[in-house]
């Protein structure tokens, strides 16, 4: 390379954290949330404070299929869900605590996962959407009719006496291990967005058959993103049981989790890690706020008119407002 | 410079009721510069698509480099040297263009997608100045000669440049003809897909012509274009 061809260059890409060095800042950052949160002590805050977590944990993964390839995922609570009746089904199958919980719930989440992208990655658009759709329909009526895990009428899971970890309360405990898996989400879906897996799936997202002729088996990156997507869904509901001590099906395949695990990237923005983020911590935190000074029933109508607004002004998400070249 | 590095044998296409192409049989040799030309609708774009595995032919076969390509997907026809352009430039539009030049190169296994060697594709073709900025913010030539970037990533043995004329200015069409020249120079077989007959003429060593989807002439460029079926096909009985 010429020194002409250098001094004429616009200004150069900006230097970048490491993957070892933004896993280390994530995990120093989730350390200080902990202890501020255990400073608070309060149960509320607690269960706030846990509440958006699981939404970070959701959007973050949602948006790695979503927002990295393109591909909408409207099936987003059927991994949720997945997620918290593999709790319910293994804790009392096995008797295992929330911890091998929460690994069983990756394995069942990247299963149904790699499963979905098997049958559907051939489709695009709308009808790979409504594929998604038809998957949460088809699990929820599987959960319904499994008398082992409670059917319709839902199952209780009690907490242990005991709290691990010398935490004050379960809640404590419950709470930091939001912050860990928020914390690990957003490292991988980082860590993934600044790899060659990143560069291929943007890729991808923008031109499937110019990525294949630049050499990007396409169909293989689908399945990999649809496998770690549905595998971090699964994780983000697998502590919902212990949240409320009760799961039922109409509440863990709602509504609610579907809209906001797509309009959490949406308003934060779905071409970087930040925005889901961004955009859970914001909507949640005004959902949670909305349910103590209003009411709960008024949440959805918030992420509604929240996401109208930004897709008129931002379409890009709060990211987009601060990069205006892309 | 007479070995085969492709060989069409019998190639066929058809999309319901209508056949697009029928019994196409081409040879191109290594180092060679093919224009393949023919009226709108003559199956030039259906044969490149076929051929990098866009579409699956119906009958016949392509080997390339000795090898059958049968059932390979097209990121493993690009992998193994053969690069395309397309008609209409389809750069990454989320990627800057020096990302769009790191896709190939991380994914075609041949070289290390290092910063570097992308800056090297986009100095030769002259586009090492924009290597930060968007897709977007580029002229309808740059737009070309990054597609001609990102192909020649792959470090191609056999590159087809769809159309990577049309719509350019004179001048344009003379810079990317240079560019097209000095890929060539370098040791890349070139099959260019055009209708500027003036650049199809400069660049090609031997023309093949497709009319209705079938192969009416192959030979030196002077021969073929003075054939009365060819030039029936471009201007009508």
């Amino acid at each position: 390379m010429s020194g002409a061809t250098l001094t004429a260059l616009p200004a150069a890409a900006p230097r970048r954290l490491g993957h070892a060095g933004f896993w280390l800042a994530t995990t120093v950052v989730a350390l200080l949330v902990i202890l501020a949160l255990r400073g608070l002590g309060s149960e509320y805050a607690y269960f706030a404070a846990t509440f958006v977590l699981q939404y970070v944990v959701l959007a973050t993964a949602w948006n790695i299929l979503g927002g990295y390839a393109g591909y909408v995922n409207f099936g987003a609570a059927a991994f949720f869900a997945a997620g918290a009746y593999t709790t319910v089904a293994i804790g009392k199958a096995l008797g295992l605590g929330l911890l091998p919980c929460i690994g069983f719930a990756a394995i069942v989440g990247g299963a149904l996962g790699l499963g979905t992208g098997v049958l559907t990655l051939r489709l695009r658009g709308a009808y790979f959407a409504i594929a998604t759709l038809c998957l949460a329909v088809v699990l929820q009526t599987l959960v319904v009719n499994w008398s082992f895990v409670g059917g319709s009428r839902g199952a209780y899971v009690l907490r242990p006496r005991e709290v691990p970890l010398g935490f004050d309360s379960y809640s404590g405990y419950l709470c930091a291990v939001a912050v860990v898996l928020a914390a690990a989400s957003v490292a991988v879906a980082r860590t993934i967005e600044k790899s060659r897996l990143g560069l291929g799936l943007a890729a991808l997202r923008d031109d499937e058959a110019a990525a294949e002729a630049a050499g990007v088996p396409t169909l293989r990156l689908k399945l990999v993103a649809t496998t770690i997507s549905g595998a971090m869904m699964a994780v983000a509901g697998a502590p919902l049981p212990y949240l409320g001590s009760y799961v039922e099906p109409n509440s863990a395949f709602g509504l609610a989790y579907a809209v906001n695990a797509i309009a959490m990237p949406l308003i934060g923005g779905t071409a970087s890690w930040a925005g889901p983020l961004i955009g859970a911590v914001l909507l949640a935190s005004l959902q949670q706020a909305a349910t103590v000074t209003i009411s709960s029933a008024a949440n959805l109508l918030i992420v509604g008119g929240v996401l109208v607004v930004f897709v008129c002004v931002a379409p890009h998400g709060i990211i987009g407002l601060f990069r205006g070249r892309r | 410079m007479n070995d085969i590095v492709l060989r069409a044998e019998g190639v066929g296409k058809r999309f319901g009721g209508f056949t697009a192409l029928s019994g196409i049989d081409l040879e191109v040799r290594a180092g060679e510069r093919l224009g393949l030309i023919g009226p709108n609708g003559s199956g030039k774009s259906t044969f490149t698509n076929c051929l990098a595995g866009a579409f699956a032919s119906h009958d016949g076969t392509f080997t390339f480099k000795g090898e059958r390509l049968a059932g390979l997907k097209p990121h493993e026809r690009a992998r193994r040297g053969l690069a395309r352009t397309f008609q209409l430039p389809r750069p990454f539009r989320g990627l800057t263009v020096i990302e769009n030049i790191r896709v190939p190169l991380a994914y075609a296994g041949r070289e290390a997608a290092t910063e570097a060697r992308a800056m090297e594709c986009l100095e030769a073709v002259e586009l090492s100045a924009k290597a930060h900025r968007m897709p977007k913010e580029l002229t309808q030539v740059e737009l070309r000669r990054l597609e001609l970037a990102r192909a020649t990533a792959l470090r191609p043995e056999l590159l087809i440049a769809d159309e990577a004329m049309a719509g350019l200015s004179h001048a344009e069409v003379d810079q990317i003809l240079a560019l097209l020249f000095r890929l060539n120079a370098g040791g890349t077989t070139i099959i260019m897909i055009e209708h500027v007959m003036r650049a199809v003429t400069e660049f090609s060593q031997r023309l093949a012509v497709l009319v209705a989807g079938r192969k009416v002439a192959d030979g030196a460029p002077r021969e073929v274009l003075a054939l009365p079926e060819v030039e029936e096909a471009y201007l009508g009985r």
